[in-house]
């Protein structure tokens, strides 16, 4: 492989774009495909395939063996709310390997010492998200139990395609936001998207068993998510 | 996780600062596989490396090819499986099959 053939790679997945490496492997020259760069009209079905599941593979190419890899963004959790629940999360995220970030715009809330080492912003989810836009390989997890707050980034996490949106509240609670997010213009296709109550059903009491259902429900979306997902369609239209 | 510290940055990392590198990837798996196709294990010249083919089974015969690979520029295929004795004594203790291939990174 050539440096600047990885160069190129490494460049796209910190970009989060998804990217295809083909190696030849009978020693001729390789090639990387950012999504939405051509791909060579051979390889066009393989590059496609990879794109949408993330799995790499093996093609014959006129006779010639190839190695297909597929890098798809890793998945990140962002969180509007920085309540005990996410304190736990943050905790628990990185070490099942997802990235995480939390936004409250209440500052009595969103302190450097209560959420030491994180990825913390002081700010309306609004103003946030117009600088770090959601994309479909980010999870949203809204669990400030405010409309004022919650709404706008669940809105904006069904439109972007977000692989899991949930959304702390009782059933009661979520009816209502249901009816705020319809008035939004949301679909009701889209809405049912969201995952209340939120967090897988273990029973979770405390804010950190609560936090360790929302990770696992977060991970069950990801990995068990279709080639009809938004997260594929997403990417594929991108 | 995090694209930071990962085998391919690290590769290119070594490479910027003069160190040879190989880069080990998983090209096919067989039953029970401890690390998916696709993972890299990447090796330079000294023999230090970062990330991984299996559960550790078969590095240590990875990167002794690695080494080989990084002084004649020729990739290699590497295979290991139960059948297949060098698996049997490098460990392959899982029960799956692995192929790996090992290439040079070129300037």
């Amino acid at each position: 492989m050539k440096l600047a053939l990885l160069e190129k790679l490494n460049a796209a997945r910190r970009a989060r774009q998804a990217v295809v490496q083909i190696v030849s492997l009978d020693g001729g020259e390789g090639l990387v495909i950012v999504e939405g760069e051509a791909t060579p009209d051979a390889f066009a079905e393989a590059v496609q395939s990879a794109f949408l599941s993330g799995k790499a593979g093996n093609v014959d190419v006129e006779g010639r063996p190839f190695f297909i890899n597929a890098y798809l963004p890793p998945p990140r959790i962002l969180a509007i709310g920085a309540v005990h629940i996410t304190q736990a999360l943050a905790k628990l995220a990185p070490v099942a390997g997802y990235d995480i970030s939390i936004i409250d715009p209440r500052t009595a809330f969103a302190t450097p010492e209560r959420f030491e080492g994180i990825d913390l912003v002081a700010d309306w989810p609004e103003d946030v998200l117009r600088e770090r836009p959601l994309d479909a390989y980010t999870a949203l997890v809204a669990v400030t139990h405010d409309p004022k707050i919650d709404d706008f980034p669940l809105a904006d996490a069904l439109r972007k395609g977000c692989f899991y949106v949930g959304a702390l509240g009782s059933r009661k609670t979520h009816a209502k936001r249901v009816e705020r997010l319809t008035a939004l213009g949301l679909s009701s296709t889209e809405i049912d998207r969201i995952k209340a109550p939120i967090g897988l059903d273990i029973g979770a009491a405390s804010p950190a068993e609560i936090a360790v259902a929302i990770l696992a429900e977060v991970i069950a979306a990801y990995r068990c998510r279709s080639l009809a997902s938004p997260v594929a369609q997403a990417g594929a239209a991108q | 996780m995090t694209v930071i510290d990962d085998p391919l940055t690290i590769a290119e990392d070594w490479q910027r600062q003069g160190r040879d590198v190989a880069i080990a990837t998983v090209i096919e798996t067989w039953g029970s596989a401890p690390r998916p196709t696709g993972s890299h294990l990447v090796i330079d010249g000294e023999g230090n490396f970062e990330g991984s083919v299996s559960g550790g089974c078969v590095e240590g015969a990875v990167i002794t090819e690695a080494l080989d690979v990084i002084a004649s520029g020729a990739p290699r295929m590497l295979e290991f499986g139960v059948a297949d004795e060098t698996a049997w004594r490098v460990g392959l203790s899982c029960g799956g099959r692995i192929r790996v291939y090992v290439e040079r990174l070129a300037a």
